[in-house]
């Protein structure tokens, strides 16, 4: 019988989780990554992962959970596939607590559980507030294991560059680059699952990891695989704001009793702590009596956004509010959020356990990503898989805290063993396949690194990436005006047409990061672009999309997915109507219980 | 006038990049001058390099290649030596180093390009020492075992080692003439052999870290516990495993 074989790219939680799926089918696998596994972004997740064990005795189910996952997405998710996920919430959490998590625990030898956004139940299993760092470690173990047994092989160190696709349209392998050597190569497989993260390069500066560039997901998208509600970006609203990177402060400092306020004198001078409590303004709690400082992200970061730019609340006059953890006690937030205050601690030099942070809103995630059908996580190309933050499926118009961490380990499962099916029912394998499909794709690529090396332009490509996210950012996130989304497209197209003149500062054949950046960003403003586009597009607000001018959520109009499609070099939005057959839509409000 | 110069100084800043081409490749020194911010880390030292890559004396050159993800100190990647000192480059505040900041690669792995090293010796000896939980399968087999929180308390803080290699960096015995595993890889051990499931395991584990490069090696310099930028108890766990190795090899020796 013919032995197939599945690539993986990506090594952060949704990618080892298809890894570990597809060794444990007895099929082998190369994993491909940009950085040692270890240091995928999925280590920066902080605050915790959901499931509705109800070990509270709240009365939570997974059906509250599937239900507040919709309602927190605005009604965008196709439903099926979330209420799949909550269900199968529960038992992620017991096998990555067999894994070994270090979970916090009761008195009891139970998994602790807390609070989190979009929810009134405690439903968040957690590890300190470095949950994504340990819940990665667990996958990177049991993915190192089934490495020294021979099941998986590691190509860290290496980037996606395109997939090789073939006559039939059916994909058929991957091309890579190694970015020690630059050597482009190209590796057949049956199947590949992408988990390629998050997108947050594209802005600039956000809370995600320099290799969160969506370069692999545009790469794909370039070559015929579609991308949905690309337009849904969650800015997370409390992060330290930061030349280099914007950097997360989670909603489990909130979860755990954290308040959002700011002076109700504009002009205060009073150091934070001196304010007495009846001139402070707690406004997420007037605002949102039920919810308080849990409401949705979407919801938190307009509310500090109306505070700083229509009422001028911000603090000194400044884009920033605080965030205070400073009546809670000290061995509680040591045993509880210890990893996000030294976080703070470390880069602003201020002990938050004393004073109060200074927050504000910072791209964070994308609801959108690589279009996946509604049963097992298959693109729109044969042999293409896709999970984690690459995909669209599981958050629609916005994401719960807490809910990413499931998804990938949802996601990724799910994409491992329909990738086995795949493969194992497949006619002919790659052994089929003319090795002329592979050589064109291969000299393909090496024909753009030549491009770029021999280039004798004037532009910079840190500089325009640079430009790329001031743009990204003052018109693509918050809050968004037709004609300034139409003005941003124009400056992408711009910068476009400036990165035919990019010149490398380095023109080395080895080690060359400057090369592969080049690249990467290449992919990043079409992506751009098709983020542009979608809320464009999109004339309604819904979730993390808002549009002043469209102040309403429209289920008559848009209660659809966006389906981007790249057709002879244009990129072409289509609609396809959402499975709503579980939970029919209603209201989405947050100031009264729903 | 201290104050007149400090204003000086903050106003640019000097950094010293130790280069180097290719593993083989001899390496050398440049210096360059960076406009000073506030809240300036090395790591946007070395972006603004690799966005004017030209010398303090006005040569043209290339970008600095090096290592760095999350920026937050928890993926481990940005490790290298920042004055003299094994650190990482995302939590090194320039208003907190002396100038010139002189940055160069980590000492005690190869070199691939400029700042950038290889690592994958630590990888290896995680799996030489079975750093992992052996469980039967990711089908549901219900709940895991329960955990005293207070092991949890101390399994977590031993949990939190992202790989970075400084405390091989900085321990003498970590060199060329000795394939001693370094203390990260000790922690790991006593992590796994404290948890319940894992427990079951210990010998296993026990035995790998008194093989070659093994737990005898350390010398108690006590350097690592230093180094370590996450706080990680390094020397406890060096003790505990150095405790542990004993008794094994002692009762393994008494039971034939």
């Amino acid at each position: 019988m013919r032995q197939p074989k599945i690539i993986v790219v990506g090594g952060g939680l949704a990618g080892l989780m298809a890894t570990i799926r597809v060794a444990e089918a007895g099929v082998p696998v190369d994993l491909f990554s940009i950085v040692p596994v270890k240091r995928s972004h999925s280590v920066c997740a902080q605050g915790g992962i959901n499931a509705a064990k109800n070990q509270k005795g709240e009365g939570d189910s997974t059906a509250k959970h599937f239900d507040d996952t919709i309602y927190g997405g605005d009604f965008l998710a196709n439903q099926p596939l979330v209420k799949r996920m909550c269900e199968a919430a529960p038992g992620i959490i017991d096998l990555l607590d067999r894994m070994g998590v270090m979970f916090n625990r009761t008195p009891e030898g139970l998994l602790d559980y807390r609070r989190f956004g979009g929810t009134l139940y405690h439903r968040t299993a957690f590890a300190g507030a470095t949950t994504g760092q340990q819940l990665l470690y667990a996958l990177d173990e049991q993915v190192r294991r089934h490495e020294s047994e021979g099941k998986v092989k590691k190509y860290e160190g290496a980037i996606f560059l395109s997939a090789v696709i073939d006559e039939s349209g059916v994909c058929r392998g991957i091309c890579a680059m190694d970015l020690r050597s630059m050597e482009v190569t190209t590796h057949a497989a049956d199947a590949v699952i992408f988990a390629t993260g998050g997108i947050g390069a594209i802005f600039g500066r956000s809370t995600n990891s320099v290799v969160c560039t969506g370069s692999a997901q545009s790469a794909l998208f370039q070559q015929g695989v579609d991308y949905a509600n690309g337009e849904f970006i969650q800015v997370h609203p409390t992060a330290i704001p930061g030349e280099d990177k914007l950097r997360l402060m989670s909603e489990s400092a909130r979860g755990e009793g954290g308040r959002v306020w700011v002076p109700k004198n504009p002009a205060e001078q009073r150091a934070p702590r001196t304010i007495p409590e009846g001139e402070r303004f707690y406004f997420l709690e007037e605002w949102y009596p039920k919810y308080g400082n849990l409401v949705p992200r979407d919801i938190a970061t307009r509310a500090i956004h109306r505070i700083v730019y229509q009422e001028r609340l911000g603090l000194q006059g400044k884009a920033a509010v605080y965030l205070d953890v400073t009546h809670i006690p000290r061995e509680t937030l040591d045993r509880k959020l210890e990893g996000i205050l030294e976080i703070y601690e470390k880069f602003l030099g201020v002990d938050p356990r004393v004073e109060p942070m200074q927050v504000f809103p910072a791209m964070h995630y994308t609801m959108g990503g690589i279009w996946v059908n509604g049963q097992d996580q298959a693109t729109s190309v044969p042999g293409i898989y896709a999970a984690g933050e690459c995909e669209y499926q599981y958050h629609g118009a916005n994401r719960l805290g807490a809910n990413s961490l499931v998804s990938c380990i949802f996601g990724g499962g799910l994409a491992g063993t329909a990738a086995v099916k795949y493969a194992a029912n497949l006619q002919t394998g790659t052994e089929a396949v003319s090795s002329a499909v592979c050589e064109i794709e291969k000299k393909r690529q090496e024909e753009k690194n030549q491009a770029l090396i021999s280039n004798q332009g004037s532009e910079n490509p840190i500089t325009i990436w640079r430009e790329l996210g001031e743009i990204m950012t003052e018109h693509v996130t918050v809050t968004r005006i037709n004609r300034n989304l139409e003005l941003a497209d124009s400056k992408i197209r711009d910068l476009q047409t400036r990165y035919h003149k990019i010149n490398l500062s380095d023109r080395t054949k080895w080690s060359n990061q400057t090369l592969n950046f080049a690249r990467e960003l290449e992919n990043m403003l079409i992506l751009a672009r098709v983020v542009t586009l979608g809320a464009l597009q999109r004339n309604e607000s819904r979730g993390a999309h808002y549009k002043p001018d469209f102040p309403e959520r429209d289920d008559a109009n848009w209660l659809k997915t966006t389906r981007a499609k790249f057709s002879d070099g244009e990129i072409v939005l289509t609609y396809e109507p959402v499975d709503i057959s579980q939970i029919p839509p209603r209201p989405r409000r947050y100031d009264a219980a729903k | 006038m201290p104050n007149k110069s400090d204003k000086h100084a903050k106003k640019e800043v000097l950094v010293k990049v130790k280069r180097q081409s290719s593993p083989k490749a001899f390496p050398h020194w440049e210096e360059f001058r960076l406009q000073w911010r506030p809240y300036m880390n090395v790591i946007i030292c070395l972006r603004d390099i690799g966005e004017n890559p030209v010398t303090s004396d006005g040569r043209a050159t290339t970008p600095v290649s090096y290592d760095s993800n999350c920026l937050e100190e928890v993926c481990g990647s940005c490790a290298m030596l920042i004055n003299g000192k094994a650190r990482m480059a995302c939590s090194a505040l320039v208003d907190q180093l002396e100038q010139p900041i002189r940055i160069e690669p980590l000492t005690k792995f190869p070199v691939v390009r400029d700042l950038s090293v290889d690592r994958q010796f630590m990888f290896e000896s995680l799996k030489r020492v079975k750093a992992w939980i052996p469980i039967d399968g990711t089908y549901d087999l219900g709940e895991g075992p329960r955990v005293a929180p207070e092991i949890q308390e101390k399994g977590y803080p031993l949990s939190r080692c992202i790989t970075c290699g400084n405390c091989l960096e900085v321990c003498p015995q970590v060199n060329e003439h000795n394939p001693f595993m370094g203390a990260a890889i000790f922690s790991q051990v006593r992590l796994f052999n404290m948890h319940p499931t894992g427990k079951m395991h210990a010998k296993e584990r026990l035995a790998a870290a008194m093989g070659n490069g093994g737990i005898e090696d350390c010398a108690n310099a006590q350097n690592c516990v230093v180094a370590c930028p996450k706080g990680i108890p390094l020397t406890e766990s060096l003790a505990e495993i150095n405790r542990e190795a004993w008794k094994q090899s002692l009762f393994g020796w008494l039971a034939g």
